[in-house]
Parts: C-alpha cells; structure tokens; sequence
C-alpha cells in the first residue's frame, strides 16, 4: 500500500520550509523531503535574510531563530584596480526591536526551521533524494519517487523546492535547461574571527552589522557581482558572475575569489580571519522571462525552481518564501472548498504571484538581464572611469580644477563616445524602469 | 598548477559525505571532449575543479570535491555530453554553514 498525503514538498530551503510549515499549521497532512543529511546541507546563501516574510509566516521568528547580526549600514562598492568608489547609508534607527534584515548563516536557519515544521506536524525526512515525479495515465502528477527501497510515495499535489538546478521539472519535461546566459555561478568562503575584530573594523556593537555589495574590476569585465558581509563571528565574502561569461572567460571562480580577498580595498577587512567552508551555488537571473511555467495539474513550482530572484535588488530568499507560503495557501484554499488540484484550480497560485511584488518586481526589471548581458562596460569600464574620476578630483596638484573636468570628461568620451554615453545612460534607464 | 592547489586547500575545509564508486556525475562519451570540444569550459568552470584535461587531449572527471551547483551541466548543454545526477540521499557535499 503506497502512502499518501495531503502534500509532499520537495526540498528544505527557504520556498520549501515556507510552503511546508504553511500546510502543516493549517492543520494538512504533509511530507516535505530533503536530500541533505540536515536540513539546510545542500543550501546555500550570501546570505541576508528579509525578515517581512518570515514574519508573516512565523510572526514570532525573532524569539528563538538563529540570525546572525541585523543591519544598520548597507554599502556599495564600485572597485577600480586599487580602490572603491561607492555610497554608504547607516542609520541608528536600523536599531529597532523588529529589524528588517538580518545577515545569517542559512545551515543554522534551516535546522532552526526544520524543528519549527516538525513541531507543526509536518513530516520532514532527510536523507532521500526524489528521483522522479510519478504520472497517471492522464499525466497528472500523483507521487514521486525516491531513491529509498519502496521509495513510491503519493498526494494530492507536489510542491517542488527543489533549487536553482529544478532537476524533476526538467526530468518531467515541464522546463527546459536554463541558459547560461540565464544563470550566475557564485562561490564563496565562510572566514571565522574574533567579533571584536569585526566590531572595530566595521565600527559596530553588539548585534550590529555592515553588508558591502560589490562591482567593477573583481569580476575581469564579466557580468556579476561580489559582496562581503558581517556575521556574528564570522564574515562570508563572494564572487559570482553570468555562467555565459565564465564560460568565454579564461578566469576561474576561485582564481576570482583569491583576487577579491587580495584587493587592496577589502584584504585589510579580512585580514586574520580563518576560512571554514568553501561553497559554491547557481542564481537564477533570467528575471521576468525566464520564469518557467508554474503549475499543472497535481504540481506547482516555488523558490529558485521557478527562476525568482530580484537580481537588481540582491533579493532571493523573500522572492522563495512569499513563493512557498502562496503554494501552500492555494492548496488550503482548495481543499477547504472540495476542489481538485488541477491545473484550473492552481492558477491561483499564478494570480497570487502576479498580484504580489513577486512578479510585479520581475516585470519591473523584465529588461535588466538582456541589457545587463550585452552592455559589460557597466561591469568594467564605468567602475573604471568613476575611480579614475575621483582619483583624478582628490589629487590636489595645484591643476585647476576645469582643466581636471576636462581632463576627466575626455576620459569618458574615449572609452564610450559620446553617442555610447547617451546610449548607456538610456539602457540604464530601461533597464531600472 | 597553482590554481589545483589553492582550490584543495579550499575544498579541504567541507564536510563530504563520499558515495565510495558511486559517482553522480558523468561524461557520457569521452570521444566528444576529445574530438568536437575544443574550449572544454567545464575544465575552468567548475568551481571545485572537478574536470581536468588529460594527456590524451580529452577530459577527466573526478566527483570527490563536486559541490553540486550544476554549472558543468548548464555549460555542456550545447553538447550534452554531462549526465547530471544528484547523489543518493545523504551523500555529496553537506555544508556546515552554507
């Protein structure tokens, strides 16, 4: 006799523990299944965390979860070869009792919030990797399958969560391969050190923390972004650009890496601090137009599975847990009313994303990925011409300063043209528009 | 080979629950890295550097570090030479801090 449940959601990340914590207050019968030896072990993240979506679904979070440090100062960094150009905002009043973000440490999340689904009723089992999803002959989806003996499992519906890589929607034909102009590779360490450390050098106290987002020369003129970020005793700092380019490029990942933790500007902020872990992961940053098809008939995909990810806003794990949580509220909803999880009756779930900043942030920057991906002077020369501008300005050498705009302003030209600088300054706006 | 040994030393710090002879990645005809892949990417891509030219001019894989991102998969596709397989349930990569 097979087994059957209400649901089963696939994957213990941010959408799937969001989507299964969702059902199993509502009081369903849930199964929610991780290939990792503990929730959170295939997961990776920068990582921040945007505490409006947590707390909608788990209002009182702040009482036990993990975080690591909330966020008063958030900076952005343009590096040239030897310096940063860039803007800071820090504010005291990021010192509230309910902050909006937090910095964290995403294996300490999940186990965190692996306890909270399984207190809810849910039941989580690790260890299992599903194979394939499991069709009748109608080809709606019933089940899945496992890689355990027996491993046939049903429900009514199947929530996959299952990651960037969406592995059982491609296997069952409901996407296709991302392209690799579509997807970033990202790596990045985990450096353990002293808090103290870490207070004086970002000048912080207690739970305070600085987040940096980095672009320009690190990444050798491809497409992508960098960040270095406060944890409690531990920094994490990362790479990742298009996989496109890195596939063109003659720059590995962690060639990348070491030239980032070298740069003059960020070395003296990492300096004695002991790498720990070495991760590696894909983001999805197709944006509006590579988002897959949503849902059928026995099936809905949420989280990095379905693309979601605000590459101009650095937002994943909110994207992936509003993506769960509106999964799981359109099987309550359905099963309350007696309907069947037929395709029909999910394109609520589609409804309820479009209705939401989901894909209203999507469409916004539907445009930014292509633009981004033609037009790397924005990742190269711009970062360039703006630190040699500044360099130029501070550089008091007894040169009057029209001679120092004019000096600069021909910089500008020469590298872009006057017709490239008009045509940038309109695909920008095209692309943030 | 510089870049091998600072990408062991990184790798040396992860957790890896190792499916001993069970591989969940493979090249699926070693003819086609040899012969009709001339930039083979994923030798450079791969962020554990788990792909490696070999001396007969092909590739060779080893799934010990993989850290299961999936990018050799999503750059091999024009070819479709990687079979891209999670491993079993509890095996791979299993990060401490992720």
């Amino acid at each position: 006799m097979v087994e059957k449940f209400d649901a089963i959601v696939i994957g213990a990340g941010p959408s799937g523990n969001a989507a299964t914590y969702t059902l199993a207050k509502a009081g369903l019968n849930v199964l929610q299944l991780e290939r990792g030896e503990y929730p959170g072990a295939k997961n990776v993240q920068g990582g921040i965390m945007y505490a409006a979506e947590l707390e909608r679904i788990i209002p009182d979070f702040r009482e036990d979860c993990p975080t690591e440090r909330h966020i008063i100062e958030q900076r952005i960094w343009l590096l040239g070869d030897d310096s940063y150009i860039g803007t800071n905002y820090r504010s005291d009043a990021f010192n509230t009792d309910k902050p909006n973000r937090y910095t964290i440490i995403r294996a300490n999340i999940d186990k965190w919030w692996g306890e909270k689904i399984r207190e809810a009723g849910a039941l989580q089992i690790c260890e299992t990797t599903v194979t394939e999803l499991i069709r009748n002959e109608s080809g709606r989806v019933i089940g899945v399958r496992t890689d355990r003996v027996g491993g046939e499992i049903h429900a009514d519906v199947v929530i996959m969560a299952d990651g960037v890589n969406a592995l059982l929607a491609k296997r069952g034909g409901l996407q296709k391969e991302v392209a690799p102009e579509n997807v970033a590779l990202a790596v990045k360490e985990i450096m353990f050190i002293d808090p103290a450390m870490i207070e004086q050098r970002f000048g912080l106290k207690d739970e305070e923390g600085v987040v940096i987002e980095i672009m320009g020369k690190v990444t050798k003129g491809m497409v992508g972004t960098a960040f270095l970020y406060t944890n409690k005793e531990s920094l994490t700092i990362g790479i990742g650009c298009l996989i496109s380019d890195f596939k063109s490029g003659d720059c590995t990942p962690y060639k990348m890496l070491e030239d980032l933790k070298k740069h003059p500007v960020i070395a003296p902020l990492i300096e004695g601090a002991e790498m720990k872990e070495y991760a590696a992961h894909m983001i999805p940053e197709g944006g509006y137009k590579a988002v897959p098809q949503l849902f059928g008939d026995g099936w809905m995909v949420v989280g990095d599975a379905a693309h979601f990810n605000n590459a101009a806003h650095r937002e994943g794990s909110n994207l992936a847990m509003a993506s769960g949580r509106m999964a799981a509220e359109t099987v309550i909803e359905m099963k309350k009313a007696g309907k069947a999880m037929s395709a029909a009756n999910l394109a609520t779930y589609k409804a309820k994303l479009d209705d939401s900043f989901i894909m209203k942030d999507l469409k916004k920057y539907r445009n930014l990925p292509g633009i981004m991906h033609e037009n790397k002077q924005f990742f190269g020369a711009y970062p360039d011409l703006l630190n040699a501008a500044a360099h130029n300005l501070f550089t008091v050498d007894s040169v009057d300063k029209k001679t120092k705009e004019n000096e600069i302003m021909k910089s500008f030209v020469k590298k872009r043209s006057p017709f490239g600088l008009v045509g940038d300054a309109f695909k920008l706006m095209r692309a943030f528009r | 080979m510089s870049h091998m040994i600072k990408i062991e030393e990184k790798l040396y710090q992860n957790r890896y629950i190792v499916d001993e002879s069970r591989p969940h990645i493979h090249i699926k005809d070693a003819a086609v890295c040899k012969d009709s892949c001339s930039s083979q990417p994923c030798t450079f891509c791969c962020p554990a550097a788990c792909y490696s030219k070999n001396e007969e001019g092909g590739v060779t894989l080893a799934t010990d570090g993989c850290l299961e991102c999936g990018t050799c998969r999503v750059i091999c596709q024009d070819k479709g030479n990687v079979a891209w397989d999670y491993p079993r349930g509890g095996y791979g990569i299993s990060y401490k801090f992720g």
